[in-house]
């Protein structure tokens, strides 16, 4: 199931597992991106909680636990060559793997058709 | 992430249409709706610039002519003398020098570019400052000199290893200018007032061209294959590998010319028992620190991570400290470099070159470490 936040994040949710990564709208807003800081595998977040730091060349930016869980996993792959992300947001540029700790609040939030609504 | 919207009260340059044609992502500067960057970004910008060519529109800048009344130059440089602590008088015919505005406390008021253009001087200024320039001006100097403010004509800055053969393709005679020479030229059938200079640590040149003919010369330059259209972000990370200073950020009213590590910009004649010694604003403090030193000194600044230290981050001699010593002025991710960079103040007993400093950072301490600069070897065509 793949849902989405008002602050241009994805969620791909299996079961209790959701991949988090953040949108290609919001990689063009960011510009090419040089430092990216991910949680441990541990750390407990509740929604909206800074998860990951984000730097572009000029600029820094916040990534927010979209739902409230715990990291198992974050991608080292973006850490070493953060321009993955900007050319594969919702592919190979995913965040990190979080253990929802509701997975029914999924619901509320966005699917792809309504996410494409707000960014056009 | 939402990108400021301009009003109707932002200025535009001449070359405004030309950049949303080229797909400009714009951003409000200093009161002109100017491009952030283009398709390309930021990053790519920057390395262009320095493997190829980049074109700038830089029209936002300030650019002041000072006439003498008399219609000896040798007055009007004199009379400047009085604003700047720099030898204007012995500037020679076609050359340009870096020179500073400074006040009576001994701070700075702007920086910027003098020629002498044989009967006037003629001067660039940053656009925040130009109409306070202006009025400092017209309040100091209107006794000796004329003083022209030239809206009618644009600026546009072509910088980059490959700038000297696609200039000297426009205009032959081009090539044989170096660093600091200025030249009157025409580009693409327009009159330009063109120097071999710039902001970005490449060679390069900065032309100034009538405004309805800024366009047409612009396009002219883009047409080449290795130019490039470049932002303001790309402009601000290469200044800052050339280890430039921006106004604003790096200079203000609170830091004096020898605090900014900037008097290699104050010539010999205007220090203390020089041939014209002192006679500008602030002239006590800042002779002072020239013989004694200052107590605090613009710097180079290199992380140990890969996390960018930005403009406005505090600085701390030891990890654990409470009270701050200094602050990042600018800061932000080289390109070229492939490493973060930053330039601030600290006391002069921390200013020496590997000085460990810790930097605030999200809640956390950063290592960094004081370095020279400039952080990217500059290719100025001096000889």
């Amino acid at each position: 199931m793949l849902k989405f936040t008002d602050d241009h994040e994805w969620l791909e949710i299996d079961g209790d597992i959701a991949t988090v990564g953040i949108t290609a709208h919001a990689t063009e807003q960011l510009g090419d991106l040089v430092f990216v800081e991910l949680p441990e595998a541990g750390a407990v977040f509740a929604q909206g909680d800074v998860a990951a730091t984000l730097e572009s060349v000029k600029a820094a930016s916040d990534v927010y636990a979209p739902l409230a869980g715990e990291i198992i996993k974050s991608n080292d792959d973006i850490v070493n060559d953060p321009s993955i992300v900007n050319s594969d947001p919702t592919g190979t540029g995913w965040f990190f793997k979080m253990k929802l700790l509701d997975p029914a609040e999924a619901d509320d939030l966005m699917d792809e058709d309504a996410y494409n609504e707000m960014v056009a | 992430m939402t990108d400021p919207t301009p009003d109707t009260e932002v200025l535009k340059t001449p070359l405004h249409a030309l950049h949303l044609e080229l797909g400009a992502r714009m951003t409000p500067f200093a009161g002109y709706d100017m491009p952030l960057q283009y398709a390309p970004g930021i990053l790519k910008e920057h390395l262009h610039t320095r493997a190829r060519a980049g074109l700038f529109d830089v029209s936002h800048m300030g650019q002041v002519i000072l006439r003498p009344k008399s219609g000896t130059l040798a007055d009007a440089a004199m009379a400047l003398e009085r604003l700047v602590p720099v030898d204007v008088l012995g500037l020679p015919v076609g050359r340009q020098r870096y020179a500073l505005f400074t006040d009576e406390a001994g701070g700075i008021l702007d920086d910027l570019m003098i020629t002498n253009r044989g009967d006037h001087l003629f001067l660039v200024v940053n656009a925040a400052c130009k109409d306070a320039d202006e009025a400092h001006m017209r309040a100091h100097l209107s006794d000796v000199c004329e003083i022209e403010r030239l809206d009618g004509r644009a600026l546009v800055a072509l910088q980059g290893p490959q700038a000297g053969a696609v200039l000297a393709s426009l205009a032959p005679e081009s090539a044989a200018m170096r660093f600091m020479d200025v030249r009157n030229l025409t580009l693409a059938g327009a009159d330009c007032i063109v120097s071999r200079s710039g902001y970005s640590g490449e060679d390069g040149f900065e032309i100034s061209v009538p405004n309805d003919q800024a366009e047409k010369l612009a396009r002219a330059l883009i047409a080449h294959e290795t130019v490039e259209p470049i932002g303001l972000g790309a402009r601000d990370s290469l200044r800052l590998e050339a280890g430039l200073c921006l106004y604003g950020n790096d200079l203000d009213t609170t830091t004096t010319p020898v605090e900014a590590s900037l008097t290699w910009a104050i010539q010999k004649t205007r220090r203390t028992s020089g041939a014209r010694a002192g006679g500008f604003p602030g002239a006590k403090r800042i002779l002072g620190e020239l013989i004694n030193g200052a107590s605090r000194y613009r710097v180079g600044l290199r992380p140990d991570g890969r996390a960018p230290i930005r403009g406005g981050t505090e600085l701390f001699a030891g990890e654990g400290d409470t009270d701050p010593i200094g602050v990042v002025t600018s800061g932000a991710f080289g390109p070229s470099l492939d490493a973060p960079m930053a330039m601030g103040y600290v006391p002069s007993a921390q200013a020496a070159t590997g000085t460990r400093l810790f930097a605030e950072v999200r809640g956390r301490r950063l290592p960094l470490r004081v370095a020279d600069m400039p952080f990217v070897k500059p290719n100025y065509k001096r000889a």
